[in-house]
């Protein structure tokens, strides 16, 4: 990969779920608003020609209320859903081209998810749990046991190894989804809501930890999430989405002091103070680098 | 994964948003089928009128001069039918039946003849021992005097012969079972085909399964073993296939996105994660085995049923009664063992 290409880019992406999707793209049809294809062709409108780029080594906030299509988005990228129409390179290669081996072979070694509800497997030790990505490649029991206790220490729970997920929080239960995402050292990780679930003070800590985290790793991250302080706080750019579209997409700074238009106002407009925000996130994004 | 309402779900919206006029009435012409086929009926036979059950009607004269009238009813020719397609079976098929039952019998001396070889205290013995690793005390004291119990009625023998009739009949059932179950969970097809058969299975009287046994394996075990393998492999079938659609999708999900193959989500999330339905299946199979090995004895399959049968014939309540319950306590044995043994299997894991 060269490294003045982005990391990903998607282009002009489409997913429409229903019976007959390509129905949507016909000329008369694809300038209507999302209600109206629902209401005419049963057709529901989930991604409307996103496009975007993620630089290597970025947070890249994708932000928006339930419904949005951020999630939609979040497995397009890893093709746990397929999209109906566009693009997405991974360092030059367009995935959707992928055959299935080929797209196993991109999951194993490329890039890795971490779940709103973690994904975990209930009958699996915390180290087998996190090893699992590794086990699945074929790695044998001991090189796999020390990533994945390298992993486990990395965020913090050094200890838990032997522990199986229904005997641990929440906010732990994630830190082993974070940590199954890092043991197989992927070069784009996905975070789908990944501190929607977990109480306020525990979300905060985590969202400190996985700055600091990645000011050592550099991971490219693509990080969805509801809450604009989230947004703020961890991303390098944020992209906005509203009915399956982007709104908005831009920096920080650009996000809260020119919002494109009265949907992103009013999320602006939730935050509380917006001199204390103009500062932080900048200073931390600094920091980071 | 969603929140309620996110588009993920949008599929199942489309199903309540209101459709094309048109559908609304589209039961209106078959309710007014219904109605002229009923009215022209009447009109032409009256409301007196017989189902047209014959199909074809003849006259042959008799020696003494008269004639009498053949009939042939639709379910004669019915019934022919399918007894035409069984003898073709059975001749056809000789070699396979021979085969299976061949295979079957000898395997079920060899267990027999390994089991009553051990000898009487030592077999009570590690099945106390067994109890009481999975189940303390109260399933040791059961074990051991039911088992005495058997012992002293004469009926140890008999009952050896029974346990090797359900051994290998829940064998072949879950060699059969355990596949169709995952098949049915992950094609729709094949569980829209399974379930009405399975259905079927369940609700038919078992002592109908008894009649192909003989006709393909004639009397004797195998005939038995096919009987009781057709009774006891629905409930694993089913629950294997709940327990695998039951697995959390978020499991399921992460997994294809770490790369896992179809084979690896199976064998490593899916059956996995549904070992307690799929084991309460293995349970439900095994103490069904048990029930219809027990009714095989009508053709000649032995054990403990061939008591129950004599007194039945004989006409001795009490002796009924003793190889009954000896049945019963096999059954409670049998039961406790394999729950404990699954429950401590999974305890750890879905404790809170």
């Amino acid at each position: 990969m060269s490294p003045d290409r982005p990391q990903i880019e998607v282009q002009g992406l489409w997913k429409v779920f229903g019976d007959d999707p390509q129905r949507v793209f016909a000329p008369e049809h694809i300038d209507k608003s999302r209600a109206e294809l629902q209401d005419q062709l049963g057709a529901v409108v989930g991604l409307r020609d996103v496009s975007l780029e993620v630089e290597p080594g970025q947070i890249y906030v994708v932000m928006g209320l339930s419904g949005s299509g951020k999630s939609t988005l979040a497995r397009c990228l890893i093709r746990l859903v397929e999209p109906t129409r566009g693009a997405i390179r991974f360092g030059g290669e367009d995935i959707l081209d992928y055959t299935s081996k080929e797209l196993t072979e991109f999951r194993r070694s490329q890039i890795a998810m971490v779940f709103q509800h973690y994904g975990l497997l209930p009958h699996r030790r915390v180290i087998d749990n996190v090893a699992y990505g590794l086990e699945i490649q074929g790695v044998d029991e001991d090189t796999r046991y020390r990533a994945a206790h390298e992993a486990i220490e990395t965020v913090g729970l050094g200890g838990w190894e032997d522990y199986y997920p229904r005997e641990m929080s929440g906010g732990m239960q994630q830190r082993v989804g974070i940590a199954r995402a890092l043991a197989v050292d992927p070069e784009v990780l996905i975070m789908d809501e990944p501190f929607s679930g977990l109480d306020p003070l525990i979300r905060r800590r985590m969202q400190d930890e996985l700055a600091a985290l990645e000011s050592q790793l550099h991971k490219t991250i693509v990080f969805i999430t509801h809450d604009l302080n989230e947004a703020i706080k961890l991303g390098d750019r944020i992209a906005i989405m509203r009915d399956g579209a982007i709104v908005q997409e831009g920096t920080p700074e650009d996000i809260v002091n020119r919002p494109a238009d009265d949907y992103v106002a009013d999320f602006v407009q939730d935050v509380a103070s917006m001199a204390e925000l103009r500062g932080a996130p900048t200073a931390e994004a600094e920091a980071a680098r | 994964m969603t929140a309620p309402g996110d588009v993920e779900r949008a599929p199942d919206e489309r199903d309540t948003a209101p459709s094309a006029p048109w559908r609304r009435y589209a039961w209106l012409p078959g309710a007014a089928a219904v109605l002229i086929i009923l009215g022209v009926s009447l009109a032409v036979w009256g409301p007196g009128m017989d189902f047209p059950t014959t199909i074809s009607e003849s006259r042959a004269s008799t020696q003494g001069g008269g004639s009498v009238v053949l009939t042939e009813t639709v379910r004669e020719r019915t019934g022919e039918t399918i007894d035409g397609a069984v003898d073709w079976l059975t001749e056809e098929g000789d070699w396979l039946f021979d085969g299976i039952s061949d295979a079957v019998g000898r395997t079920l001396v060899s267990i027999e003849d390994v089991l009553k070889w051990v000898p009487w205290p030592a077999a009570i013995a590690a099945l106390a021992l067994l109890s009481f690793v999975v189940g303390r005390w109260r399933l040791t004291a059961f074990t051991t005097l039911t088992l005495l119990y058997i012992g002293f009625m004469g009926l140890w023998e008999n009952a050896i012969d029974t346990i090797a009739l359900m051994v290998v009949a829940v064998a072949i059932a879950l060699a059969l079972g355990l596949p169709l179950g995952v098949l049915g969970a992950r094609s729709r097809i094949a569980d829209g085909v399974m379930r009405p058969i399975l259905d079927a299975m369940q609700t038919m009287p078992s002592f109908v399964y008894l009649l192909p046994g003989i006709l393909f394996f004639g009397l004797g075990k195998p005939a038995g073993i096919f009987a009781t393998v057709i009774y006891a492999v629905p409930p694993v079938i089913r629950l294997t296939n709940l327990g695998i659609r039951q697995v959390s999708p978020q499991a399921v999900e992460a997994a294809l996105a770490f790369g896992s193959s179809p084979w690896q989500v199976l064998t490593k999330v899916q059956i996995p994660m549904a070992m307690p339905t799929i084991m309460a299946g293995i349970n439900q199979t095994t103490l069904m085995a048990l029930a219809m090995v027990t009714i095989a004895s009508m053709v000649a399959a032995g054990g403990l049923g061939d008591d129950v049968l004599r007194a039945l014939q004989k006409n001795q309540p009490g002796n009924g009664l003793i190889a009954g319950l000896a049945i019963v306590f096999l059954a409670i044995i049998i039961d406790r063992l394999t729950q404990s043994i699954a429950s401590e299997q999974s305890d750890r894991r879905s404790a809170g």
